[in-house]
């Protein structure tokens, strides 16, 4: 991390830390959204910070990960990567109108193909102003008022169905393909990024957990079960933010990537940024999981923290695809040059 | 982070490989596999006269840490055998760093030409992950020092010309501070070497030590001051030199099978949709454990001590590689139980050889739960659990 990049975070971790964490989360339910704090953060510009420097933004890959993870530390209930990922694209289009450039109006991508003129289970599907959506080979641009209300759902994120009509055409063929894959790649790598956030706080609150409560007259972090259990996580965490950071890396290169898949050497952004959500999404399922059962019948109840985490653990590592699903993805990228079908 | 490497590094990694291109031939790799001896004196030889012997002694030299991961897990990754050479290039790291002149010249320079061998005498048959439990003795007598005892684990001591031995000198005091460290030469009459043979092709021994006698000029570091050099070797390892990426010369092996392999509908395996999903995961592995090892080589190339960061990557890679091996040897079915040179095994004896080497590597070099407990406690600042 450089200077710069050690301020990003130690604003944002502030930001999060005062203006959302599990309170926010809680009274964020049904609708999964904080008004309130992205009114705050709005106020700070960052919801413009990913697009180009003349645009008022100029943030990196690299440095919106750093974002993400602090937000997703604190389980925000605030759609930061939906937004800034969106409001790429429609820069590049020349189409970045200015309420969406300050937060005023929130924008969302669209991340799984229309069907049948719908897109179900949109991860901002219940508060996007503005929707970017990939049909066939046309990228389209929605602009509607959101339901405010969403699907109950496991993560208490603000999901909902959209029905995609009237909607611009913003670019065709491979354009529209190239533009929403760039855009898809770039919300995987920081939903990862949120993932690791979400892993890291995880652990920690666990670890001060078990180092408090007692049982047989000592704290349970004191067995050797519970510490072994706990001691296979942060490796698991670093090594998902250090994959999540190659993948901002190879996102901020210029130059395309290699797979290389038997020297084990990749820098490819599309394969990196698949690798992330996988591995991300895993990590901080086994950290949960593990948190959780640590907290005994409390981690159970709705009064702790750690549920939160858990729920929505499940939630960003699933939206987009099953993990096997993505997998298969995956495989396609590494095996093209190799006599697949 | 910067995930490029330096241009010196990339030119290092070039010349590496280049080098295994040049030299390592299938006859190398079959002949490891036929002995369990995974050292090759005249591959070390061509490294040094390849100039590239100096780069792999931890703290020596002008290589810095990352170039020493770039060379060990370009060994690692093409499948050559480097389990001699890492260690006896640690023990040359830790010479370098509190030997005497004596030993610098008698031990160091010969071990960079690549025609001589060390290994670890650590483990004994009672103490393993407990080693400051040790009981081989070494006594003062006059001017030289008896040594007694056994060692287990001693691989590649048939290969040796000297064993770094770990041996008790004082018991009046605390465990880890009666111990002292010697470089004894393995020539030296009252050794005794019994091989060990394991499941898997590799070799190792039990070393017997009867009456030992070794001048004090053997002596490695101050007496009853043996576990600082222990402490010196495992900072100078670090979990860059090899070990970290199994997986991938599996991967590689594995593809080769997929790619030529009918599945049971007649399509190739490497169609297969769970052939698939494993492979993009193992691929997922592989890269993970790639950047935890480069990250503990950062480390300390920029001067930190990397030690819970070695420990991640260790348990990472090692138990990874387990569960990978797992899952391409029950996709392979019958023939993943065949071995080299069976007619129709699977990746010809590859998966069969791999699923018999795994389960060692969660328990050398320091088993999983020792590197729990450094985590737990240093990491987690959890209490000591023992």
């Amino acid at each position: 991390m450089n200077a710069d990049q050690e301020a990003i975070k130690d604003v944002f971790s502030s930001f999060f830390v005062e203006q959302t964490g599990p309170e926010s989360a809680r009274n964020s339910i049904p609708l999964g959204f904080d008004l309130k704090a992205w009114k705050r953060l709005s106020e700070t510009g960052a919801p413009g910070m990913g697009v180009s420097p003349p645009a008022g933004g100029g943030a990196s890959l690299s440095d919106l990960v750093i974002v993400a993870e602090e937000a997703g530390s604190q389980i925000a209930p605030l759609p930061i990567i939906d937004h800034v990922v969106t409001s790429r694209v429609l820069e590049k289009l020349d189409l970045l109108e200015e309420e969406v450039l300050t937060g005023t109006l929130i924008a969302g991508l669209v991340v799984r193909p229309v069907k049948n003129g719908v897109a179900k289970s949109v991860p901002t599907g219940a508060i996007a102003n503005r929707l970017i959506a990939l049909n066939e080979d046309k990228l389209l641009l929605l602009a509607d008022e959101p339901p405010n209300k969403s699907l109950p759902n496991h993560g208490d994120l603000p999901i909902a169905h959209r029905v995609i009509k009237n909607a611009d055409v913003i670019a065709e063929g491979r354009e529209a393909t190239e533009l929403f894959d760039r855009a898809l790649n770039e919300w995987k790598t920081l939903i990862s990024a949120f993932l690791v956030g979400i892993t890291r706080s995880s652990i920690e609150i666990t670890v001060e957990y078990v180092k408090d409560r007692h049982q047989f007259g000592k704290p349970i972090g004191s067995f050797q079960s519970v510490q072994h259990g706990l001691a296979d996580l942060p490796g698991l965490c670093d090594g998902a933010r250090l994959l999540v950071n190659k993948a901002a890396w190879a996102g901020d290169k210029e130059i395309a990537g290699a797979i290389n898949l038997t020297d084990n050497e990749i820098s490819d952004f599309a394969t990196l940024a698949s690798m992330s959500l996988v591995f991300a999404g895993e990590t901080s399922l086994h950290a949960t999981d593990r948190g959780l059962h640590y907290h005994g019948g409390y981690g159970f109840s709705e009064e702790y923290d750690i549920q939160l985490f858990y729920r929505r653990a499940r939630a960003w590592s699933q939206i987009l695809n099953s993990p096997s699903e993505e997998c298969l993805n995956l495989a396609d990228l590494l095996l093209k040059d190799i006599g697949a079908e | 982070m910067d995930f490029e490497l330096s241009e010196k590094a990339i030119d290092f990694r070039s010349q590496v490989k280049k080098f295994i291109e040049n030299n390592l031939t299938s006859e190398i790799i079959s002949n490891m596999h036929e002995t369990g001896t995974f050292n090759d004196k005249s591959f070390n030889e061509a490294l040094a006269s390849e100039g590239l012997l100096a780069g792999a002694v931890p703290g020596y030299g002008d290589r810095d840490p990352v170039e020493l991961y770039l060379l060990f897990n370009e060994l690692e990754k093409a499948g050559a055998p480097y389990d001699g050479l890492a260690v006896t290039m640690l023990v040359a790291g830790i010479i370098n760093a509190v030997g005497t002149e004596f030993h610098h010249e008698e031990i160091l320079k010969k071990l960079l030409t690549g025609k001589h061998n060390c290994c670890l005498g650590y483990s004994e048959p009672d103490y393993g992950s407990d080693v400051a439990s040790i009981t081989t003795k070494a006594e003062k007598v006059g001017d030289k020092w008896i040594i007694n005892g056994q060692k287990m684990w001693t691989t590649m001591a048939h290969e040796s010309d000297w064993v770094l031995l770990l041996t008790r000198t004082n018991s009046e005091v605390p465990k880890h501070k009666g111990m002292t460290m010697f470089l004894v030469p393995m020539a030296t009459s009252g050794i005794e070497i019994q091989p060990v043979p394991t499941m898997a092709s590799e070799r190792t021994n039990a070393t017997f030590y009867d009456n030992v006698e070794v001048e004090d000029q053997w002596r490695l570091g101050e007496i009853d001051d043996g576990w600082s050099v222990m402490g010196i070797a495992l900072a100078l390892e670090r979990g860059v030199m090899g070990g970290t990426n199994p997986a991938v010369p599996l991967l590689k092996h594995v593809l080769n099978w997929a790619e030529t392999t009918p599945s049971k509908n007649e399509s190739l395996m490497i169609n297969n949709n769970l052939m698939r999903e494993r492979i993009a995961r193992t691929a997922i592995i592989n890269q993970v454990g790639q950047l935890l090892t480069l990250r503990a080589a950062w480390i300390a190339a920029t001067g930190g001590m990397p030690g819970v960061e070695g420990s991640m990557a260790k348990i990472y890679a090692s138990e990874e590689y387990q569960k990978v091996v797992g899952w391409f040897q029950q996709m392979a079915g019958a023939e993943g139980l065949l071995s080299f040179g069976a007619e129709d095994a699977a990746a010809f004896g590859w998966i069969d050889y791999d699923a018999r080497h795994a389960p060692v590597t969660t328990i050398y070099g320091g088993t999983s739960e020792i590197n729990r407990n450094n985590i737990a406690e240093r990491h987690l600042g959890l209490p000591r659990s023992r």
